[in-house]
């Protein structure tokens, strides 16, 4: 569209010292780029790895480290040497996959794990159906559910925070995980939480088993309140993720509370708050009109507990925002954005 | 902040800032000719009055070429109901009517004027004084003189105002609303018409008023020009005039009719529709002050405020210009162009022309002559589209850009009536937010084109 229009020699009346450039409107921009919102959700995600390198000590950095390279090095040469386009790495989004896959693994996941998962994001994930946009499934979370199935023992060989000081690590299990398994032996929800002494505090600030990224609520609320700030993602989809997780958890909890665990457990353990802020927010992958937004994330929120309480895994909302992601099309047709004016049928 | 939270305490009690509702944008306001007093330029050489510068027919020449003519007198009749007069707005001799070169270089019938002095029509009243008594007109001579003096609307889309004055059978202007949003950067002549003639533009607003037989009248002014509500405030309080100034929240495309509908009157034109299917009917500040000058003062439209800027423009200048008057001759007249521009915009950074021909004449519209430095003049190369949906949030009418330019792509053009691309305004704050840089608006515009046919 753009072109510098050299004035028509023969018009009568013309500058012939100076080309200007003609363009339509608008003639000035908000210098929104790709990078910029890339590089807010990086900051956005800079205290959970802060907090995961606290608890789980320099080797987190060093998984990070790989993840990240191996993305950005397989979609630079993926672009380079099999779409023959330009490659496009300094968008950054390549760099912000990498680091979601990361903080989706299980901290000291060994190496060839966490490449693997880049292949399956970027390679099949993501640059098979185009690159940057055209993606439908969320590239870190298919590689994490990749490695989920395919890894079962790396992918659940939790390492329990122990601090950068201490170097041998102890392994256990999830709070979601340690309750699945304790009521399918009988136990009720009140033995359990005092038998392995899960309280609110740690699952706050991150004394907890699970993927790196998803151990502490606090440094993940943080990113959120950022992402707000910056205006770069709209609070629909991770309020309704979590008011749904909530809402529902609460009806099985009220039902019964000795086999189902209180609401505010579920919105704090495991992934919920990675999941409902970083991965269902993904804007290539979510619906574009608010009530779309909303359906989405009502799905997630309702899948994700069904899974947790009666499924075969102990967490589900990697699974629940694939599913809902296949529907973002449909999501997408079927609800529109409120329009300015009634409109009028014209025969 | 703190300015703008004042205001609303002092004047407006707690009221919230009104506002349209659905989408917008914030483009800073950039108004550096704020405090340019307007300046007056009369024109030497020639002066070229295109006869189609209004929506509707192309009035039809009652001048030859070698006639003499005055400042203000009648060269061109309006061409059935919608259309609009064309008046000299030089005295001097009529070289030609011939094809004149416009903005983009498109050739268009024109009537070119030698400049010989500056003489005036008998009977048009020049004195700065205030006629400020309106008690003895009527709606009906306020109409035709109104269209004896070839008024259109001063906002943008050059609809004849006239036309506008007389709604359709069956539907009745309860609102009258005059528009001194002004939301686009850079543009500061209707803030500069509100501080010099602000009231005679009231009077102009209450003839219209007349002229619509409507009840109630506002002046929708955004808060980012504060000493234009006062200053209108104190003229409506020590004059008693029955109009209220409505002080909106800054926020851009307020000036759109549609918008401003909503945002004073709080009704929302249907699609398809016009302001009047809502009640409403929305005149510009400065044609208000046109209507003014033509029932009380005689005067037609020969000459309008426009506002030559830029950041690295080397005077900000507010001018009255005569309709006509070459943009080139203008910009030589404010000081030359900057030796960095690399696009000349006639018009708001958001919806103005980019200039292909710079000696194209002015017309009854022109606004801004806007320089756009090197750097900023070119695009940025369009990356992929990452779904953000920033076009949805920005659209003010409630649209999907993202699938008008791709259904426009696929040509599945029947479909872009179903998503109804028709109502879009072309605002362009779809483009402005898109980080991707797609040319968004381009495509609709495209879109648009095809569903007419």
């Amino acid at each position: 569209m753009d072109e510098k229009m050299k004035i028509d020699e023969g018009m009568p009346g013309r500058f012939t010292d100076k080309d200007w450039v003609v363009s339509p409107a608008p003639h000035v921009h908000s210098g929104a780029t790709t990078q910029g919102l890339m590089r807010d959700v990086l900051i956005a995600l800079a205290p959970a790895l802060a907090v995961a390198v606290y608890f789980f000590g320099w080797q987190m950095l060093l998984t990070a480290a790989v993840s990240v390279a191996s993305c950005v090095a397989l979609e630079f040469a993926i672009q380079k040497y099999l779409m023959r386009c330009r490659p496009s790495v300094n968008d950054l989004s390549a760099t912000v996959t990498g680091l979601l896959l990361a903080l989706n693994l299980p901290a000291g996941a060994p190496w060839w794990l966490v490449t693997t998962g880049s292949i399956v994001a970027i390679g099949i994930t993501k640059m098979s159906f185009g690159g940057l946009g055209k993606n439908p499934f969320n590239p870190a979370l298919v590689g994490r559910v990749f490695l989920l199935i395919s890894f079962p023992v790396q992918m659940t060989h939790w390492v329990v925070p122990q601090g950068t000081a201490t170097t041998d690590a102890v392994t256990g299990a999830t709070p979601l995980s340690i309750i699945k398994e304790n009521l399918a032996q009988g136990l009720s929800i009140d033995g359990i939480v005092e038998r392995f002494d899960l309280s609110y505090w740690e699952l706050l600030f991150g004394r907890i088993g699970g993927s790196a990224g998803e151990v502490s609520a606090v440094a993940l609320l943080a990113g959120f309140g950022w992402l707000l700030f910056r205006r770069v993602i709209r609070p629909h989809i991770p309020l309704a993720v979590l008011g749904s997780m909530a809402l529902l958890g609460g009806v099985f909890w009220l039902v019964d509370p000795q086999r189902f665990i209180d609401p505010l457990f579920h919105l704090l353990s495991g992934g919920a708050l990675l999941g409902a802020i970083f991965m269902a927010t993904d804007y290539v992958t979510s619906p574009m009109n608010p009530w779309g937004m909303l359906i989405f994330g009502i799905g997630i929120g309702v899948l994700t507990i069904l899974i947790r309480l009666f499924g075969a895994y102990p967490e589900g909302i990697s699974f629940a925002i694939l599913i809902m992601n296949a529907t973002v099309p449909l999501l997408n047709k079927y609800t529109k954005p409120k329009r300015y004016g009634k409109e009028v049928r014209h025969g | 902040m703190s300015v703008f939270t004042d205001i609303r305490r002092t004047v407006y009690g707690k009221e919230r800032l009104r506002t349209f509702s659905i989408g917008g944008a914030h483009p800073p306001s950039c108004k550096l000719a704020a405090q340019s007093a307007t300046e007056e330029m009369i024109p030497e050489g020639t002066v070229s009055l295109f006869l189609g510068q209004h929506i509707g027919a192309p009035a039809v020449p009652v001048v030859g070429k070698g006639e003499r003519v005055k400042t203000g007198r009648l060269v061109a009749k309006a061409n059935g109901f919608v259309s609009a007069n064309i008046h000299s707005s030089v005295s001097g001799t009529v070289l030609a009517v011939e094809p004149v070169a416009d903005l983009a270089g498109r050739r268009m019938p024109a009537i070119v004027i030698q400049v010989e002095g500056d003489e005036w029509e008998e009977g048009i009243d020049r004195t700065p004084d205030i006629a400020n008594d309106i008690s003895a007109i009527d709606a009906a001579t306020i109409i035709r003189k109104v269209s004896d003096a070839g008024i259109v609307g001063l906002g943008g889309a050059a609809f004849p105002t006239h036309v506008k004055l007389s709604p359709p059978q069956g539907k009745r202007a309860r609102t009258l609303i005059i528009n001194a949003a002004e939301c686009e950067p850079y543009l500061t002549s209707d803030y500069r018409v509100m501080l010099e003639s602000g009231e005679q533009a009231i009077i102009g607003a209450l003839l219209l008023q007349r002229a619509l037989d409507a009840p109630e009248a506002f002046i929708g002014i955004e808060v980012n020009k504060p000493e234009a509500i006062f200053h209108l405030q104190k003229i409506i309080r020590e004059r008693g005039y029955s109009i209220r100034v409505v002080p909106l929240r800054q926020r851009y495309p307020q000036g759109s009719e549609k918008q401003l509908v909503e945002a004073v009157a709080g009704r929302r034109v249907p699609s398809m529709g016009l302001p009047v299917d809502a009640g409403a009917v929305v005149q510009n500040i400065g044609t208000a002050l046109a209507v003014y000058e033509a029932v009380q003062k005689n005067k037609p439209l020969i000459d309008n405020c426009i506002t030559i800027t830029g950041r690295s423009a080397p005077r900000q200048v507010n001018a009255m210009v005569r309709v006509g008057t070459p943009l080139s001759k203008i910009a030589a007249w404010a000081g030359g162009i900057p030796s960095d521009t690399g696009k000349i915009v006639c018009g708001g950074p958001m919806m103005g022309k980019a200039v292909a021909n710079i000696d194209a004449p002015t017309v009854k519209t022109t606004a801004a002559i806007l320089y756009i430095p090197e750097r900023e003049a070119l695009r940025r190369k369009e990356s992929n589209c990452i779904r953000c949906a920033r076009c949805v949030r920005a659209c003010p009418m409630g649209l999907e850009p993202y699938l008008l330019i791709r259904l426009t792509q696929c040509g599945r053009y029947d479909e872009l009536q179903t998503h109804r691309t028709y109502d879009c305004i072309e605002c362009g704050c779809c483009l402005y937010s898109c980080p991707a840089r797609v040319p968004l608006l381009d495509y609709i515009r495209i879109g648009k084109e095809k569903i007419k046919r």
